[in-house]
């Protein structure tokens, strides 16, 4: 019989010296300014938490069915390094029917674990030591450190409520160095729900080219566009060749846990981060892509009627928050609506901090998500019409209770 | 009949009860707009009723639904149609369809007991004119009705935070 000692355990902690094994590199990755609010939001009970990131929906069943069967079929081993290849056939389908751009799947595709691994790869593909990546500011919270682990060094661009947080030509022009190399664009935004539309794009195309950069945009909100269609940028006279599109399953069609996204880009990116996806993930998980492959196949009709829904919920939501004083842009993708506290004469943080103990609200301070982000915060209506009906009636009493 | 409409009709199915102005809100358009159109959908006959979706079982345990198929002789003429319209108006039959298979009409019957819906059958159903066959069938449990699930789901926990 095997015994097992508990009373000598051997991983005991010593006190005796030892250097700081923390790279300088990480360091330099700023703590996030969000724990105590994951903290706070532990201690309350009854809270309408608008700060999650993500659809409130359960993957649609037929995605999850997939999935599966394939384990039931014995599908459990690794795929090509660039993902199955009828899913990248698929997808290449998709692409092109939806945004009009074109990209073969054999080699201009990477199925990857998430958006989050193609961005982390990708700027490592691109990134040699200080080159400057211009990021959007403000912006979903991984470019930046991402920038950082790979030795560049990312340059916030303001795409402020005054150009509806689109990026205009001029402001690009301001923050760009000999230095710059890379932009960093994704619309819809998040936090701000911001979309760049057809002309918007064409007026920042001349200044990319101009100055020779590359851009990666990440268009994982591509669905969730409310107010006419989707443009890739990639789908940009003069742009395809310099575009990396970054995209994923997880927004569009509620597969957040399932951890599958792509990369497509022209062959010589997409062979360069090929060698690191090798490397550090082998390839994305093979059930995911198997329901992925379904979500595509058979799942427009789904995906359309949640996208039918946060377009109802946004206008909701933006029309309570307008009426309660909070002034909000109307967001024309993403499930994110980015109202100023400003009139409130509380900061950001200020408001958030007591909103969420004092009202039992959850949102996210704006300048979480970069300097530009100030005086605002991040709501995601990816949550039912009555929590949100009752968000907003907390919202405004506790707006009533200020001095 | 336009998207617009379609959308109210989604609303509306899904919770009748909903303001009017938070409809006109979602919808984008005036609250008034939204009362025409509501209006014109009764008038329409397409919105047939609002009314609750209730699960019965929790609150009578003594109710007893069954689903009853027939067999007919269609009739020259009227085809099914005279025999489902006199079916339809007992008030204890809650749906009734004409459908493919091996049977012909379905009923949807609510009793008080196993032996009412027993008796219902024997006594006015099975003895009518045309009615081949009888097939009765007694509900056990409702998982799902009309989209509606009645079944307690476990739902995934979502962080209260993420970006
Ligand atoms: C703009 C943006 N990009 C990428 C991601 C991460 O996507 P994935 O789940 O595909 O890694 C998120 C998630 O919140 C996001 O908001």
């Amino acid at each position: 019989m095997l015994s097992v000692k508990t009373d000598n355990a051997c991983h005991s902690r010593s006190d005796n010296k030892k250097r700081d094994f923390i790279s300088d590199r990480t360091k330099a990755i700023p703590p996030s300014g969000i724990r105590r609010f994951f903290d706070l939001a532990g201690q309350m009970e009854d809270v309408i938490s608008l700060g999650v990131g993500e659809p409130d929906y359960s993957t649609p069943w037929h995605i999850c069915d997939a999935a599966i069967s394939s384990i039931e079929q014995g599908h459990t081993a690794y795929t090509s390094n660039t993902g199955m290849e009828p899913l990248r056939r698929e997808l290449a389908g998709f692409i092109q029917d939806q945004y009009h751009v074109e990209y073969d799947p054999a080699s201009e595709m990477i199925i990857t674990t998430g958006v989050s691994e193609g961005l982390d790869i990708v700027i490592r593909a691109v990134t040699d030591p200080g080159d400057e990546v211009l990021v959007i500011d403000p912006s979903y919270v991984s470019y930046s450190p991402c920038v950082t682990m790979a030795g560049g060094v990312p340059v916030p661009v303001p795409c402020t409520e005054k150009d509806r947080f689109r990026l205009s030509p001029d402001v690009l022009m301001e923050h760009i160095t000999p230095r710059s190399k890379v932009l960093i664009l994704n619309f819809p935004n998040n936090p701000t729900g911001g979309v760049m539309r057809h002309e918007d794009l064409k007026a920042i195309a001349d200044v990319v080219i101009d100055h020779d950069l590359l851009i990666l945009s990440d268009e994982v909100y591509a669905e969730l566009t409310y107010e006419g269609h989707h443009t890739a940028t990639a789908s940009i006279e003069g742009l395809w060749d310099r575009t990396v599109t970054l995209s994923g399953f997880s927004k569009a069609f509620a597969m957040t846990g399932w951890r599958l996204g792509y990369i497509c880009a022209p062959p010589d990116i997409t062979a360069a981060t090929l060698k690191i996806h090798q490397y550090v993930m082998l390839s994305a998980p093979t059930m995911s892509q198997y329901a992925a492959l379904e979500a595509l196949k058979n799942g427009k009709e789904a995906m359309q009627e949640m996208v039918r829904e946060y377009h109802l919920r946004r206008n909701l939501f933006v029309d309570g928050l307008n009426r309660i004083g909070l002034p909000c842009h109307v967001p024309e993708g993403a499930f994110y609506a980015f109202p100023s506290v400003k009139g409130t004469g509380l900061t950001d943080f200020e408001f958030a901090e007591r909103l969420i103990t004092e009202a039992g609200v959850a949102v996210v301070p704006g300048n979480v998500f970069g300097n530009s982000g100030i005086g605002h915060v991040r709501c995601s209506y990816a949550v039912s019409r009555q929590e949100l009906t009752e968000a907003v009636r907390r919202m405004d009493e506790f707006i009533r209770s200020l001095p | 009949m336009d998207d617009i409409d379609r959308s109210l009709l989604s609303l509306l199915e899904e919770d009748c009860s909903t303001s009017l102005h938070d409809l006109a809100v979602m919808l984008g358009c005036s609250d008034e707009e939204v009362e025409k159109r509501k209006a014109n959908l009764e008038k329409d006959g397409i919105i047939r009723r609002y009314s609750a979706v209730i699960n019965w079982e929790q609150v009578d345990k003594g109710s007893v639904y069954a689903i009853i198929e027939l067999k007919v002789a269609p009739e020259r003429d009227h085809g099914f149609d005279r025999i489902a319209a006199r079916i339809s108006r007992f008030a204890n039959v809650r749906d009734l369809r004409l459908r493919t298979g091996t049977h012909d009409l379905q009923l949807l019957v609510k009793g008080k007991s196993m032996q009412e819906i027993a008796r219902f059958v024997a006594e006015h159903i099975a003895p009518m004119e045309r009615i081949r066959e009888t097939a009765t069938h007694i509900i056990m449990k409702t998982y799902k009705e009309n989209g509606v699930l009645y079944v307690e789901r476990e739902d995934g926990q979502r962080l209260p935070f993420s970006f």
